[in-house]
């Protein structure tokens, strides 16, 4: 089966147009057909299809994404109401309890990201499972760490890894697993970041899956949601006027 | 005794600069050692083939039950003798004749 691959953490800084231009062109020759940038919350309508632009140009499909780290309940709810509709891709940085249930349980958001180097701060136990499951979010796993660090940290951060891994597979939740890089030396092919997942406890099929299937869905998902003729989970506008 | 399943990797360097054979085969060891110590680097089989600096290609032997290891080992690979540099995998074959008609 031919796999679609997507990365759905790649830092760019998108308004240095020469970088963006050579990370894109990196990331579709290394194999990705899929790329999602993480964007500031006021970034136009026009910047963002400007970057569309761009990866069209090397045969790369673009999604909008956006990292939301509040501080509160409250303000998680008020930056979801503001941007879920401008951004293909919602992730929260979840770096207090508080909002990591919240981000859990709302079906606004597509990624829990955690912070990776404060292990007394990663709220993702089975509690946090158990909400995200029955909602709509994904664990996303980011490599850059495990590409930079060395000896002990990166022990430790594999030992918590696995352990992340292994509630969310116990409660059927979807991991993503991204670069989170934001230099061209630091991208891997998607087969070696899916061997790197391994190191975290993924068997080879969940590795594969979290490079293209879980990625791809979201943003699949949340673009037909974004679509004008959407109502709700399985019911679309087919067709309008008189004679309906 | 079963015959142990053996697998090539085809490698594409990605570096402006190009490391020795033996910097190169170092950066590969130090890098699976580090991931999986020293009985999980004897469990891999490895060994470096071929390397051609001017093609900035590389062709490494392992057991086919450690390529992933391998791939993971070579992904984590950020710096051979203190440049910069990237190993990817281009492709994977059973057999060396096969690996180079890939590559």
């Amino acid at each position: 089966m031919k796999h679609t691959f997507a990365d759905l953490h790649l830092r760019v800084n998108w308004k240095d147009q020469a970088a963006t231009a050579r990370m894109v062109t990196k990331a579709a020759a290394l194999g990705y057909a899929l790329i999602a940038v993480p964007l500031a919350p006021e970034t136009r309508t026009e910047e963002i299809a400007q970057l569309r632009i761009t990866c069209s140009d090397v045969g790369l499909d673009f999604a909008a994404r956006v990292n939301l780290h509040p501080r509160s309940q409250n303000e998680l709810l008020s930056q979801l109401r503001k941007l879920r509709r401008k951004f293909e891709v919602v992730c929260v940085l979840c770096e207090t309890k508080e909002v990591s249930r919240q981000a859990a349980k709302d079906r606004r958001v597509d990624l829990l990201n955690f912070p990776l180097l404060n292990y007394h701060g990663r709220f993702f136990d089975r509690a946090e499972a158990e909400l995200a499951s029955s909602a709509l979010a994904t664990l996303e796993v980011d490599v850059k760490p495990l590409l930079i660090l060395q000896g002990p940290t990166r022990i430790r951060l594999l030992a918590c890894l696995r352990r992340e891994v292994a509630v969310a597979r116990e409660y059927r939740l979807g991991v993503v697993v991204s670069s989170g890089v934001s230099e061209v030396m630091h991208l891997r092919k998607p087969r070696e970041m899916a061997a790197l997942a391994s190191l975290f406890g993924l068997d080879s099929a969940a590795a594969l899956e979290a490079v293209s299937e879980n990625p791809v869905g979201i943003v699949r998902r949340n673009r037909e949601k974004l679509s004008s003729g959407f109502v709700a989970p399985g019911i679309r506008v087919v067709k309008g006027g008189k004679d309906c | 005794m079963k015959r142990t399943k053996r697998r090539y990797l085809a490698l594409r360097l990605d570096s402006e600069t190009v490391p020795s054979q033996k910097e190169f085969a170092d950066a590969v060891w130090r890098a699976v050692t580090q991931l999986f110590g020293e009985v999980g680097a004897s469990l891999t089989g490895l060994a470096l083939i071929d390397y051609s600096a001017e093609e900035k290609l590389g062709v490494v032997r392992t057991s086919l039950v450690t390529v992933d290891m391998v791939r993971a080992a070579l992904a984590s690979i950020t710096c051979v003798a203190g440049r910069e540099m990237a190993v990817h995998v281009l492709t994977v074959s059973g057999t060396l004749k096969s690996l180079y008609g890939k590559v």
